[in-house]
């Protein structure tokens, strides 16, 4: 049994986001990061193996994206994965990033697949589900807890009000969201160092086309400035009488 | 033709499926189309037809025990046949749990471009052009879906809801073979809470709280107001408060018309969460803290103190 964890390489969470022109992200300066639930499925992917009494074998990473992304794919691999899989190609939109992630899946034997709820620059919450109809097998959203027990997995997943506890056919693809790990794994010097010697190979693209096209961006208004009140009595008249949102 | 899913719940339909129904309609004009509403489960006449007071024109009503069980890969392939039946050209659905486990797979089935989370109308519907947050609500980006197909998934409490009424026919439609591939094996539910997304108010503290026993004030200023309550992603870590009440980056992403954040810095990926919000009040020690730049009213002060004097005056408002 594998594991296969998406990988997103995104913009630290703290960056002030800028543009060139309008037209696209201004890369100067940004540190990157592996997406903060992608991380935290890698984490949980790591321990249900660990766990597994050697039933799950290997836990792979796939990323969709040029060679600059190497360094995030190195991290995980520092983290734990066993291997990684680079597909080269600047990812375009949801669509097309599955797409390429399908080839990796069809040549591959993978029982679960996870993918975060969303990423944390386009947060389109959209790759996991596109990439399950495309293979043609199941998919289960919101996850937020998956337990390996009797050879079978059982799934958290988050409904209004609270949660399910489900089983699904495999192979599935997991869309994870917090809970699935409250912490992310921090890589330790064993583990960086042996993640130079792991292997991460670099695939050509099957290129299919996106079918949403980014064609610019805009910063959001500025806001009026805070009004400042002295005491809880005039902050709810101000709310009432002004705001009249109570 | 304009197909909207309408989730129910208990057979009831809420606000948010009314905004997704007003959204479709004032679409339906740009487009000069009608709005096909589809509902899966059991929901009677009476409550189907309410979705014509919005400007929905037909409803296909499904009710089948089977889709009981919430089954993506069922659900998407029902909505999809319905959509390729009727030429749906537009798919609205709601950016909620369910909206986003089925939509990326109905884009995959009709290979229909899919935006998720837009909070307004296109901006242009020939190229169909569409704004949306990015970077978690730091800039907008304009998108162009160049399929055939459109799905759009729409951020609760962001449009609105506007009347239009509309004769509206029911259909009851049965599918073919259903399989399943999901097993739920426990359900877990709170009743009566209210959930986040629905809420028009949210009462939300921080690490500045310091304690879980200070949530005491929060939950009754919640009740006073009939709001939804939250917390920073450290208070959940601690376990002061349960984790679907994280709010931010990598908790919910939520847009009430009011948001207090008590005790809460305002760090960026707090404010991803709660930034779209109509107005914001900060309650704080430390006059510095990031979070005013957010706000739109703030008490620099304890919120221990400030929480049952906001008490006793919303008290006295009510009675007033
Ligand atoms: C990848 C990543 C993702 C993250 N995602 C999220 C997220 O989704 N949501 C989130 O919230 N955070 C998130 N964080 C964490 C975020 O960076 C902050 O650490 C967190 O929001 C701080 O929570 P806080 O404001 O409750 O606590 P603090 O930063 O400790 O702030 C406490 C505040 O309370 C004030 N205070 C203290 N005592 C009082 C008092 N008696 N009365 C009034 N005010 C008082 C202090 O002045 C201070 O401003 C994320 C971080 C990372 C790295």
């Amino acid at each position: 049994m594998n594991i296969l964890v998406c990988l997103s390489h995104v913009p630290d969470t703290t960056t002030k986001v800028k543009f060139v022109d309008g037209k696209e992200l201004n890369k100067t300066g940004v540190q990157w990061i592996i997406n903060p639930w992608d991380e935290l499925a890698l984490t949980r992917a790591l321990e249900l193996k660990e766990g597994s009494g050697r039933k799950i074998k290997k836990v792979t990473v796939v990323n969709v994206g040029p060679k600059t992304t190497e360094p995030t794919i190195r991290k995980a691999l520092a983290i734990g994965a066993d291997n990684a899989i680079r597909i080269n190609k600047e990812p375009l939109d949801a669509f097309s990033v599955a797409n390429e992630i399908l080839e990796v899946i069809n040549k591959g034997d993978y029982q679960l697949i996870f993918t975060g709820i969303e990423s944390s620059d386009y947060n389109s919450n959209s790759v996991g589900g596109i990439l399950a109809d495309l293979v043609g097998i199941n998919s289960v959203s919101a996850v937020s807890g998956v337990d390996f027990e009797n050879d079978s997995f059982k799934i958290k997943r988050e409904i209004d009000g609270g949660y399910e506890l489900v089983n699904v056919v495999l192979p599935a693809v997991l869309t994870v969201q917090k809970g699935i790990a409250i912490n992310p794994r921090i890589p330790a010097m064993r583990g960086i160092m042996m993640a130079k010697r792991k292997p991460l190979q670099v695939v050509e693209p099957c290129n299919v086309e996106p079918l949403l096209e980014y064609v610019g961006y805009e910063m959001p208004k500025a806001k009026a400035a805070c009004k400042y009140v002295e005491t809880a009595n005039e902050l709810i008249d101000l709310l009432h009488n002004e705001a009249k949102v109570i | 033709m304009i197909l909207i899913y309408t989730e129910n719940w208990d057979g009831k339909f809420k606000k948010l499926t009314y905004e997704l129904v007003s959204y479709g309609s004032e679409l339906a004009k740009q487009l000069n189309t009608n709005v096909v509403a589809l509902s899966i489960g059991m929901v009677e006449d009476a409550e189907l037809k309410t979705l014509g007071k919005y400007g929905a024109s037909k409803v296909i009503s499904i009710n089948n025990d089977k889709l009981n069980t919430f089954d993506t890969q069922t659900y998407s392939t029902i909505i999809s046949q319905i959509a390729e039946r009727e030429s749906a050209n537009t798919i609205i659905i709601a950016n909620n749990n369910i909206g986003k486990a089925i939509s990326p797979r109905l884009s995959a089935k009709l290979k229909a471009g899919l935006v998720s989370g837009v909070e307004n109308l296109p901006t242009s519907i020939a190229p169909f052009t569409v704004q949306k947050k990015v970077f978690t609500g730091k800039a907008y980006a304009n998108i162009v879906i160049k399929s055939d197909i459109k799905i759009l998934t729409l951020f609760q409490n962001s449009f609105g809801i506007i009347e239009a009424d509309k004769d509206i026919e029911i259909e009851n439609y049965n599918p073919a073979d259903i399989n399943l591939g999901t097993t739920v094996l426990e359900t877990h539910k709170a009743g009566g809470k209210l959930l986040l997304g629905d809420a028009e108010i949210v009462v939300s503290g921080g690490r500045g709280m310091k304690t879980a026993e200070n949530w005491k004030p929060i939950e009754e200023l919640a009740e006073l107001l009939g709001a939804g309550t939250a917390c920073s992603r450290p208070v959940s870590d601690e376990g002061w408060r349960p984790h679907d009440e994280h709010v931010g980056q990598t908790g919910k992403i939520i847009a009430p018309n009011l948001y207090f954040a008590f005790g809460i810095s305002g760090a960026i990926q707090h404010l991803g969460g709660v930034s779209s919000s109509k107005c914001i009040v900060a309650v704080n020690t430390d006059k510095d803290a990031p979070i005013f730049e957010a706000a739109n009213y703030g008490l620099i002060g304890d919120a221990r103190t400030i929480l049952p004097e906001m008490i006793a005056a919303i008290t006295k408002l009510k009675n007033s």
